[in-house]
């Protein structure tokens, strides 16, 4: 597996660190990673830190909007931090970025 | 234009592939000296069509994908072919947000970022015969 998925819990926000390439073949595994660890845990929020991306295509925006739609109904909130320009212009390109905003760190996402 | 160099490549419609097409290509057009951007819009739209072939066009089921790279002094021609279902029709696959597959959370999104990524993109299909994306990119249109 060239993707690996971190977590850590700043207050009730999960942040998962994906380190990797982002593509059809291994945004399955993270999405089941990351349900599981959102069941397991008791956060209400999401952050997505993307520092570690290097590479993401389209499926990168099904896996942040599929997190996004189930977050939301239990009125939690997700964010992306630390984008690289390529995997930013698939997310601008898309409208992501209009339902989940990108933040430089993490401190950032937290605060808004 | 004069040819300056070509590859044809088949590989199996497995989707551990993406990766394998994707980084084939960047390698490929490296020998032109792209800027890092430009390698990344051709990483960025060959996962895009590889990973078409293998959703849609293979709908999951074993298949040949066959790839080709032609080198121009400072562009590139990408031609990425499945044999598989084919698409009803093309106009309204490549709207933004249109899928096929909304179950299988994808975004819709293939068609317009190969589109946005690349200088030209034209998409042949055919119900029951297959796919042929073909895609160019010209080098260097940034640097002035």
């Amino acid at each position: 597996m060239v993707l690996k998925v971190k977590f850590s819990n700043k207050g009730n926000t999960l942040i998962a660190s994906i380190i990797g390439e982002m593509d059809h073949h291994t945004a399955d595994y993270i999405r089941d990673k990351i349900d599981g660890e959102m069941i397991k845990s008791s956060s209400k929020n999401i952050v997505f830190d993307f520092s570690k991306v290097g590479f993401m295509d389209s499926s990168g925006i099904g896996l942040v909007m599929g997190r996004y739609k189930n977050i939301s109904k239990l009125n939690g909130k997700t964010a992306i931090i630390k984008a690289n320009e390529q995997v930013r212009r698939i997310f601008e390109m898309s409208g992501v970025v209009k339902l989940v905003p990108i933040y430089d760190n993490i401190d950032e996402a937290i605060r808004s | 234009m004069e040819i300056i160099n070509e590859f044809k490549l088949e590989f199996l419609s497995k989707s551990n592939n993406e990766a394998f097409a994707r980084v084939v290509a960047a390698a490929f057009v490296s020998q032109l000296d792209p800027t890092l951007e430009e390698v990344a819009d051709i990483k960025t739209a060959v996962s895009e069509a590889v990973t078409n072939a293998i959703i849609h066009g293979y709908e999951g089921k074993k298949g040949t994908i066959k790839m080709s790279c032609t080198l121009y002094e400072s562009s590139v021609d990408i031609e990425i072919t499945d044999e598989g279902r084919g698409i009803e029709d093309v106009e309204i696959a490549r709207q933004p947000m249109f899928t096929s597959k909304p179950d299988l959370e994808r975004s819709g999104m293939g068609f317009t970022i190969m589109e946005s990524f690349m200088d030209k993109l034209e998409i042949i299909s055919e119900i029951g015969k297959g796919t042929t994306v073909k895609m160019s990119k010209t080098f260097g249109a940034q640097k002035k």
